[in-house]
C-alpha cells in the first residue's frame, strides 16, 4: 500500500469506486478510490471537477464592478467575496473606511457567518450526526431531520433566516446584494430593519446556545468516534485581531503548528505572497497552498472554525468565550485535530456572531454618519477576511484607466484542500480497507469532507483538461461546439458556438 | 392465502417529485430557494426531493419537476443535463446562468489554452513544478459556456440572479396546483 494513498504505485488493474457527486456540500466535487482485488485501498482522492475562470475574466473589467461580480463565485457566502473585494479595492481608491461603513460591513459579515454556519450544520451535516453515518439514505437529509427532530430543524432554519435578514438589511438583498462599494457603503441600515432585527436578538442568542449544546453533546455521547474520526494533525492558519482576539472581519495572519506552538504571528495580510505558495496536482482543478517557510510536505494547514477557535487567544464576547474555554478543555491541553470538532467550533462561532450582531445593532453609527472615504489612488490592493469556511484572499491590480489588470484569489476551501484529502484517506484507511464497500461506508468519506464544509463552488475558479474530444449537440442534432485535445496536450477548438462546418 | 394490502385511498394526493442540480452555477439559486425559510416545512408536505445537493441521491429518478441551476461549462454538465431532461416531466431553467450562461459565460471571448497557462503555470505564487491538470477523472471543459436551452428543451425559465424566494414559492405553488406559472410584477426581475 502506498504510504499516503495519494497515488497508487501500480494503478493498473485496480477497481475504481467513485462518489460522484459529493452531496450535501456546496459545489461540484467527487471522490475516487482505487481498490485491489482484496479491497485494500490503494488510492483515495478528492477531485474538484469544474472550472469557471473568474480570475481571468475579471481582468479587463472596471474595478467598481468587481464586488458584485465576485459574489457569483459562491452563493452560500457571497458576502465574504463582496467584502474581501471591497477591502482590497479600498486600498486602490486610497480609502480608510469610515466608522459607519466599517460597522455596517462587519454587521453584514457576521450575518453571513451566522447564516452559512447554520446552513452547514443544520441543513447539510446534521443528518449524519443525528441519524448515523450509515443510516437510511432516504432519511439522511434536512427533510428527514424536519420529520424526526422538528425542533432542531426549525431552529436551524430560523437561525439561518436571521443571518440572511441581517444581510438583506445591510446589502439590500439576501443573495448577491450591492451594499458595499470600493471606499465604503452605499446605504445605512434603516430604522425599520434595525427594529425588526432587534426584536429577535434574544431568541437567536438562546438558540445559538442550544446549537453549541447540540454539537457538544454529540461529542460527549461518543467521544471515541468524534475524537478519532478522520483525525490528522495539521498546522492551523487564520486572521486574529492585533491583540490576539478572534476577529472574522479583519486582522493579522497567525499560524500554529500541530502541537499548538505559534509559528507565524502578526503578519500583515498584504504579505500573503511571501508567506504562501501554491502547488498544482494533475488530478484536481483545486490548488494546494502551503507555508513557503515549511514547504509543501510540512507546510500545509487547515483553516476555518477549528483553526480559528484554537488560533486566537480569546473570543471578545462573553458567552462564546465561555464556550471556547470548554472546547479547549476537551483537548486537555492538546490541540484538537478531529474534523468532527469543526461542527462544535462552528456553532461557537454562530453564538459569537450573534453576540457581535447584537452589539452592532445597538450602535448608532449603523443608522447615520459618513459612508464613503477616498484618498490617494494606488495600483494594487489585497483584501483578506475570515469567510465562514476560513481565510479568503482577494488580490487585484488596477490600471490608470480603472480596469482590473490582475486578479488572484485564494479561497477558504483551497486552503483546506490538503487537509480534506488527508481526512478522506484517513477515513478510507480506517473504514474501507479490506471491506466490502457499501453506500453507508462511502458516506463516511463524505462525512469527513462535510466537516470542512467545503465550498467546492468557490474553488472552481481554475481550469483543466483531459485527453478527450467533446462535442456539444443541440436538440435538432446540430453541432454547437467541439473541443479536441491534441496528443501534445494543446486544446483546439474545432468549431465555434455559432455553428458551421468542422474544419 | 394472504389478504392483499389495502389500496391507498384514491383521493390521497401523491407527493410531487422534485430534483435539483447545480451545473456551472454558484449555488446562489439553491440558497434563494432555501430562503423560503420556514415555508420549507409546508413545501415538504407536498413534494419529495429526489437527486439534489440537499440529499444523497446521486442519480436522478423519474421526477415531476427538475430545477436546473447553472449553464454548461464542461462535458459532465451536458451529461447530467440530458439525464435530467430524460427523467423530469417539467424542466425549469433557474437563474441567469442556466438561462444565458450568466457570469461564467464571460470567459467565452477568451482562449481556453491561454487561461489554463495563466492560472496554472505563469501567475505569481505558484511552485516551480506547476503544470496544467490533465487527469482523466477531470471532465473536459467546453470551449464556451452555454445556456441549457441550446442543448435540451426547457419548459420554463425562472429569471433572476438569483430568482427571489417568493418567485420560487409562487412558481412551485402554481405548478403544484396545475396552473401555468405566472410571476408578474415584482417577482420577475433579472438581478
Ligand atoms: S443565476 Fe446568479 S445566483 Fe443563480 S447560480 Fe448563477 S450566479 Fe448564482
Amino acid at each position: 500500500m502506498s504510504a499516503d494513498l495519494e497515488t497508487a504505485s501500480q494503478p493498473q488493474g485496480l477497481r475504481r469506486v467513485a462518489i460522484d457527486p459529493v452531496s450535501r456540500v456546496e459545489g461540484h466535487g467527487k471522490v475516487t478510490l482505487l481498490l485491489d482485488e482484496n479491497n485494500r485501498v490503494q488510492q483515495a482522492r478528492l477531485h474538484i471537477v469544474e472550472f469557471r475562470g473568474f480570475e481571468k475574466f475579471i481582468e479587463g473589467r472596471p474595478y467598481w464592478e468587481v464586488p458584485v461580480m465576485v459574489q457569483r463565485l459562491c452563493g452560500i457566502c457571497p458576502v465574504s467575496h463582496h467584502l474581501a473585494a471591497c477591502k482590497a479595492l479600498d486600498l486602490v481608491v486610497g480609502a480608510t473606511p469610515t466608522p459607519s461603513a466599517d460597522k455596517i460591513r462587519r454587521l453584514m459579515h457576521y450575518g453571513q457567518v451566522m447564516q452559512s454556519n447554520a446552513l452547514h450544520f443544520f441543513h447539510l451535516s446534521s443528518p449524519d450526526l443525528l441519524f448515523g453515518f450509515d443510516s437510511d439514505l432516504n432519511q439522511r437529509n434536512i427533510v428527514g431531520v424536519a420529520q424526526a427532530h422538528p425542533d432542531i430543524a426549525k431552529k436551524g432554519v430560523l437561525l439561518r433566516k436571521f443571518g440572511q435578514e441581517v444581510i438583506r438589511a445591510t446589502a439590500g438583498k439576501r443573495v448577491h446584494g450591492t451594499g458595499s462599494v470600493p471606499g465604503g457603503m452605499n446605504k445605512h441600515v434603516s430604522f425599520e430593519d434595525r427594529a425588526l432585527l432587534r426584536r429577535d436578538v434574544a431568541q437567536m442568542i438562546e438558540w445559538a446556545q442550544d446549537a453549541v449544546n447540540i454539537a457538544k453533546q454529540l461529542h460527549a455521547q461518543n467521544p471515541a468516534l468524534y475524537d478519532s474520526f478522520g483525525s490528522v494533525p495539521a498546522n492551523m492558519l487564520s486572521l486574529v485581531r492585533a491583540d490576539g482576539a478572534l476577529d472574522l472581519f479583519d486582522g493579522v495572519l497567525r499560524a500554529r503548528d500541530a502541537a499548538g506552538h505559534i509559528i507565524l504571528d502578526g503578519a500583515s495580510d498584504q504579505s500573503y505572497l511571501d508567506l504562501i505558495e501554491e502547488e498544482v496536482k494533475p488530478w484536481t482543478y483545486m490548488k494546494f497552498p502551503y507555508l513557503r517557510s515549511l514547504g509543501p510536505q510540512l507546510g500545509w494547514y487547515r483553516v476555518g472554525p477549528l483553526a480559528r477557535i484554537q488560533n486566537c487567544d480569546f473570543i471578545p464576547t462573553p458567552l462564546a468565550e465561555v464556550q471556547r474555554r470548554e472546547f479547549l478543555a476537551w483537548g486537555r491541553g492538546q490541540p484538537i485535530h478531529a474534523p468532527l470538532a469543526y461542527h462544535w467550533a462552528r456553532m461557537i462561532e454562530v453564538l459569537h456572531s450573534m453576540e457581535v450582531i447584537a452589539e452592532l445593532l445597538d450602535d448608532p453609527d449603523i443608522l447615520a454618519g459618513e459612508l464613503m472615504a477616498s484618498g490617494p489612488r494606488r495600483r494594487e490592493g489585497i483584501g483578506v477576511i475570515e469567510a465562514p469556511r476560513g481565510t479568503l484572499i482577494h488580490h487585484y491590480a488596477v490600471g490608470d484607466d480603472d480596469l482590473v489588470t490582475m486578479c488572484n484569489l485564494i479561497v477558504a476551501t483551497t486552503h483546506n484542500n490538503q487537509a480534506m484529502n488527508t481526512a478522506v484517506r484517513s477515513v478510507a484507511r480506517q473504514y474501507m480497507d479490506g471491506r466490502e464497500i457499501t453506500e453507508g461506508l462511502l458516506n463516511h468519506i463524505e462525512v469527513a469532507i462535510r466537516a470542512y464544509d467545503p465550498c467546492l463552488s468557490c474553488a472552481t475558479h481554475a481550469l483543466g483538461q483531459m485527453p478527450l474530444d467533446v462535442t456539444l449537440v443541440g436538440p435538432q442534432g446540430e453541432l454547437l461546439d467541439r473541443v479536441v485535445r491534441s496528443q501534445r496536450g494543446e486544446l483546439r477548438r474545432a468549431l465555434g458556438a455559432s455553428g458551421g462546418a468542422p474544419p | 392465502m394472504t389478504t392483499p394490502a389495502p389500496l391507498p385511498p384514491l383521493q390521497a394526493p401523491r407527493k410531487l417529485k422534485l430534483a435539483t442540480v447545480s451545473l456551472a452555477g454558484c449555488f446562489g439559486c439553491h440558497m434563494s430557494f432555501l430562503d423560503i425559510d420556514e415555508r420549507l416545512f409546508e413545501l415538504i408536505e407536498h413534494i419529495e426531493f429526489d437527486r439534489s445537493p440537499l440529499t444523497d441521491i446521486k442519480q436522478v429518478g423519474v421526477c415531476d419537476i427538475g430545477l436546473i441551476e447553472g449553464g454548461l461549462c464542461n462535458a459532465e454538465n451536458v451529461l447530467v443535463l440530458r439525464e435530467f431532461r430524460a427523467h423530469c416531466k417539467t424542466l425549469v431553467a433557474v437563474g441567469a446562468c442556466a438561462i444565458t450562461g450568466g457570469l461564467p459565460a464571460q470567459r467565452n471571448h477568451m482562449d481556453i489554452g491561454a487561461i489554463l497557462t495563466d492560472v496554472y503555470c505563469t501567475r505569481q505564487g505558484l511552485s516551480a513544478s506547476c503544470r496544467i491538470p490533465d487527469d482523466p477523472e477531470l471532465p473536459l471543459p467546453l470551449n464556451q459556456v452555454h445556456p441549457i436551452h441550446e442543448v435540451v428543451h426547457v419548459d420554463y425559465f425562472l429569471p433572476g440572479c438569483p430568482p427571489s424566494a417568493n418567485a420560487f414559492w409562487t412558481f412551485l405553488n402554481d405548478l403544484m396546483a396545475g396552473r401555468t406559472p405566472h410571476l408578474g410584477h415584482g417577482l420577475m426581475h433579472y438581478d
